[in-house]
């Protein structure tokens, strides 16, 4: 073992032990405050968990909308407290389940949605005043959006009763997830459109989380994960300033999506580190002055690259120390993955296992009893403020980059291929690393069993896929055609007006049955497509 | 040789790791880019005369596109080319992934020397 590894899982250099000559400088009152006051440091709330724990929302989808509304069921009857909707890949790339794009994809690794109809089927018997309901959805957000404000209004559910949130976040898709529609510029379009509608239509849901998960789960390291997921965030609060709204209008409706890797003190210091600089650029940068705009409230999920598929039942023990690195650094919602996720969407007793471990780490360690345990350690306190200011001088290099202006900046950044460059870079290096045995896997890299037990696993089989083209063929041809035909021409008119809100005529398009390729294609139309510069 | 993701999927960090560790190798490496189709894999490996084709899917798709790929060479009389893979892509599929002329099918987390050497060897004494 060589001196190399005493550094966190991101490459940070660790002391083999921190005392108070590492907080030289350190000035609670300024740095930390009090939990639910500026800047933030210790938790969003001034009482965190013992008024009210996290929400333990499981992400799923998989198949049909009537196979995914029964997992649904399954979760809420065991203690699921919010439901997290899976979109197929299809889905999330704007296409029907017919399309030839679509072939081996249907159901696969989400549930399948064409239409309003198909949103119904999701969730059928489960009323959606009721229940919060995230929706990972970012290219297509606003189609997936109407088609679920057409759902609750056949359910009779009000919009304004409506809670949850979508992911929309388009620039970590540009720089991650590789999902997108149209150009960066369309799609910024769309979200300025649905911050306005759901500030003015809907205003318990929250129209954008601003997610890091995927940047890491990319390669990032845990600096870029926050440096470039706050950048964005700070770009959509120039957006919404630019659009004419006042940022304490709609910055409490932001809300943020971060990994919890498997280092743990790197992790804590990573959430405390982001709450203090939101906190800062909202009040001192952009003049917020209700203090729930400085509230960075996040959801965790722990990390999918951090599991093996050789030996799966290890990745217990991962998910669980990543869970408690979400709790201990202050989370409001919390995904814990499956053991078999590596392998394949999980099966009912894997995905029990994981929120199982919420609920011990809820309920039986004692964690949760006293707000942000870790603040004062030594350590955590030097590593809080390392992450914080290595990711302001990331957050500056792309500020310079716009001029000035970090939504300029990011969209520079993106267009460029800047982050993702970066992203390549780290995701190379960890490799470099593990390849030299600085950084271990248990099971994969040291610790290897020949004699791996197979695991039961979730099969999705080809049956689903044929079925769900021939439900989407069996929908076109019972809607009224010439209704479908008006309202996707209304959408395209809209579009090529630059300053018509497109929310509205996406509804009328759900309401009509329009499926959602269809509205794509007309977008894509007026907007046009994009490709990526890749910089290997 | 030419680094490819087909379909839909997005997960192009083992691409391009893979991507960048073969050129580092000394291989001449053509990295496709997202969202191709089978028949454009088959026409960038025929254009650029690929010895190999290294294809990577964390979909869950890779029965259908895989084969497909095979069968786009096949129909361009790219019969020689070495075929390989990686993936979320584990147990009965790697059996039939090989029976379809995949020659080997890469884990996540297979160390970087493993996949350029098995190339090295695999292709030691074609023409450069």
């Amino acid at each position: 073992m060589t001196e190399d590894r005493h550094r966190t899982f991101s490459g940070i250099d660790l002391a083999p032990v921190y005392d108070a000559e590492d907080l030289a400088g350190f000035d609670p009152a300024r740095d930390l405050g009090a939990p639910g006051a500026f800047p933030m440091t210790r938790g969003v709330y001034p009482t965190m968990y013992r008024d009210k724990l996290w929400t333990m929302r499981q992400f799923a989808g998989f198949g049909s909308p009537a196979q995914t509304n029964a997992r649904y069921r399954y979760l809420l009857e065991h203690g699921q407290t919010g439901l997290s909707v899976a979109f197929d890949l299809p889905t999330l790339m704007g296409r029907d389940s017919d399309d030839p794009f679509s072939r081996g994809e249907v159901g696969r690794c989400g549930v399948a949605v064409d239409s309003a109809a198909d949103m119904d089927a999701l969730f059928d018997a489960i009323p959606l005043g009721g229940v919060t309901t995230s929706m990972t959805i970012n290219g297509p957000a606003p189609i997936l959006f109407a088609f679920y404000l057409a759902a609750a209004e056949r359910q009779g559910v009000a919009w304004r009763d409506l809670g949850g949130t979508l992911q929309t976040d388009i620039f970590k898709e540009y720089i991650a997830q590789k999902e997108w529609l149209f150009p960066p510029r369309p799609h910024l379009r769309l979200i300025g459109d649905l911050m306005a509608f759901c500030a003015a239509e809907v205003p318990r849901f929250h129209p954008i989380s601003v997610s890091g998960y995927h940047i890491r789960e990319a390669g990032s390291t845990a600096v870029q994960e926050l440096a470039f997921t706050l950048a964005d965030g700070l770009a959509y609060v120039e957006l919404g300033m630019r659009r004419g709204l006042e940022v304490d209008a709609f910055a409490p409706r932001l809300s943020f999506f971060f990994n919890a890797h498997i280092d743990l003190f790197e992790e804590i210091a990573k959430y405390r580190a982001a709450r203090r600089i939101w906190a800062r650029w909202l009040r001192d940068r952009y003049g917020a002055t209700d203090e729930r705009s400085w509230r960075l409230r996040f959801h965790a999920q722990t990390a999918g690259c951090s599991l093996t598929a050789e030996q799966p039942d290890n990745n217990v023990v991962r998910t669980t120390v990543e869970a408690l690195a979400a709790v201990l650094g202050g989370a409001q919602s919390l995904h814990t993955n499956s053991l078999d996720e590596v392998l394949a969407l999980p099966t009912d007793r894997a995905v029990r296992i994981a929120l199982r471990t919420q609920q011990v780490i809820a309920y039986e360690t004692g964690v949760p009893d006293v707000i942000d345990p870790l603040g004062g350690s030594y350590l955590v306190e030097s590593l809080t403020d390392r992450v914080e200011a290595e990711a302001e001088a990331l957050i500056a290099e792309l500020e310079a980059m716009g001029d000035g202006s970090v939504l300029d900046g990011v969209l520079a950044g993106v267009e460029t291929g800047f982050q993702q460059a970066r992203i390549a870079d780290a995701a190379f290096e960890e490799q470099r690393r593990f390849d030299a045995g600085e950084l271990v896997r248990v099971g994969v890299t040291r610790f290897v069993d020949d004699d791996a037990l197979p695991l039961d696993l979730l099969e999705i089989p080809i049956t689903t896929e044929t079925a769900k083209v021939a439900d989407v063929v069996a929908h076109r041809s019972t809607r009224d055609p010439a209704a479908a035909d008006a309202a996707l021409d209304g959408l395209e008119v809209a579009a090529r007006a630059p300053d018509v809100n497109l929310i509205e005529p996406l509804i009328s398009c759900a309401r009509a049955g329009c499926t959602e390729g269809e509205i794509v294609r007309r977008l894509q139309g007026v907007f046009g497509t994009f490709d990526e510069i890749v910089r290997l | 040789m030419v680094v490819a993701k087909p379909g839909l999927d997005g997960h192009d960090r083992g691409a391009k790791v893979v991507a960048r560790a073969l050129r580092d190798a000394g291989f001449e490496v053509i990295y496709t880019g997202l969202w191709q189709t089978p028949e454009q894999i088959a026409e960038t490996a025929v254009q650029e005369d690929a010895d190999a084709v290294g294809l990577s899917c964390h979909s869950g798709a890779h029965l259908t596109l895989f084969p497909e790929v095979v069968a786009a060479l096949r129909a361009r009389g790219a019969d020689d080319v070495v075929l390989f893979g990686g993936g979320i892509i584990f147990g009965d599929d790697v059996g039939a992934l090989e029976a379809d002329g995949f020659e080997r099918l890469f884990p996540p987390g297979t160390p970087l020397d493993e996949i350029t050497g098995w190339l090295r060897t695999r292709l030691d004494g074609r023409a450069a």
